[in-house]
């Protein structure tokens, strides 16, 4: 489930490329200095950031990250939408699984990237796309 | 592309992670230190990560990749200077750095490489001196 309410105008980060997982991380890891999550929650939404921004690249074909500063009125928090419109996701339950990939990586991508934040979201369609948002919480 | 320098001190290679890699520079630093070792005939890799902010599954498995490459061309790998949020995230992502050997600080790492290149040469010591007294 998804709450809370937009803080201030989204910044969007285009996955084509590699160099684009870079600055994908660079952009959340200044939201997250921004909205003053603590060191190891930013270093969690960070590295969750880039697992979830190379699966878009890899498994997606390219996509985009919208990066979000929110509020549920006690806390703040940064929302990562990773959005593309690849071949989706047939099997979700499995692909959330630990150790399962279909490309050669270590399949803790999806699983890992879900422990890290505080509430994920996944919608996805054979042969429309995949839709993640994440939201890490200060505390 | 960025590339990440190799610098030789002694027996040991010293890769020292400063800038936030690309996963092709990551790849690219796992074949050029794979050809240092064998050009140098290095016995020791220290890859110091004190200024990555995160270590994710791919850099992950690309210190555990370099590990086996070294061991498999004579050479021992230590990674130091995981920052303490690094390593909260890695057991989290439930990333165990299979092989790795780690130590707080370069200097312990080289300390480390030298205590285990002492213990082969004892053991290769020891192994001489049984074949000695087998054939006595």
């Amino acid at each position: 489930m998804t709450t809370g309410v937009d803080l201030g105008v989204p910044s969007t980060q285009a996955i084509r490329s590699d160099e684009d997982v870079v600055r994908v991380r660079q952009l959340v890891r200044t939201t997250a200095v921004a909205v003053r999550l603590s060191l190891v929650d930013q270093t969690k939404l960070v590295t969750a950031a880039s697992e979830l921004a190379r699966n878009t690249l890899i498994y997606g074909g390219g996509g985009s990250a919208e990066v979000s500063t929110v509020s549920d009125g006690r806390r703040r928090g940064v929302r990562i939408v990773f959005a593309d419109e690849g071949p989706g996701i047939p099997d979700l339950d499995l692909a959330l699984t630990d150790g399962y990939t279909t490309g050669g990586g270590l399949g803790l991508g999806l699983s890992g990237a879900r422990r890290l934040v505080d509430d994920f979201d996944i919608w996805t369609a054979v042969g429309e796309g995949t839709r993640i948002t994440i939201t890490k919480w200060s505390r | 592309m960025e590339r990440v320098p190799i610098l030789k001190i002694g027996d040991i290679l010293l890769v020292s992670i400063q800038v936030d890699m690309s996963d092709q520079t990551a790849i690219q630093l796992q074949e050029d230190l794979a050809e240092r070792i064998v050009a140098t005939g290095c016995h020791g890799v220290i890859i110091d990560i004190t200024a990555l902010d995160i270590v994710d599954s791919f850099v992950g498995r690309m210190l555990s990749t370099i590990a086996s490459i070294s061991k498999v061309l004579d050479a021992e790998t230590v990674v130091v200077g995981m920052r303490p949020a690094v390593a909260i995230t890695l057991v989290e992502l439930g990333l165990s750095l299979n092989g790795i050997r780690t130590a707080l600080n370069v200097e312990r790492g080289m300390e480390l490489i030298a205590a285990s290149r002492a213990d082969e040469w004892d053991e290769a010591a020891d192994d001489e001196g049984t074949e000695t007294t087998a054939t006595a």
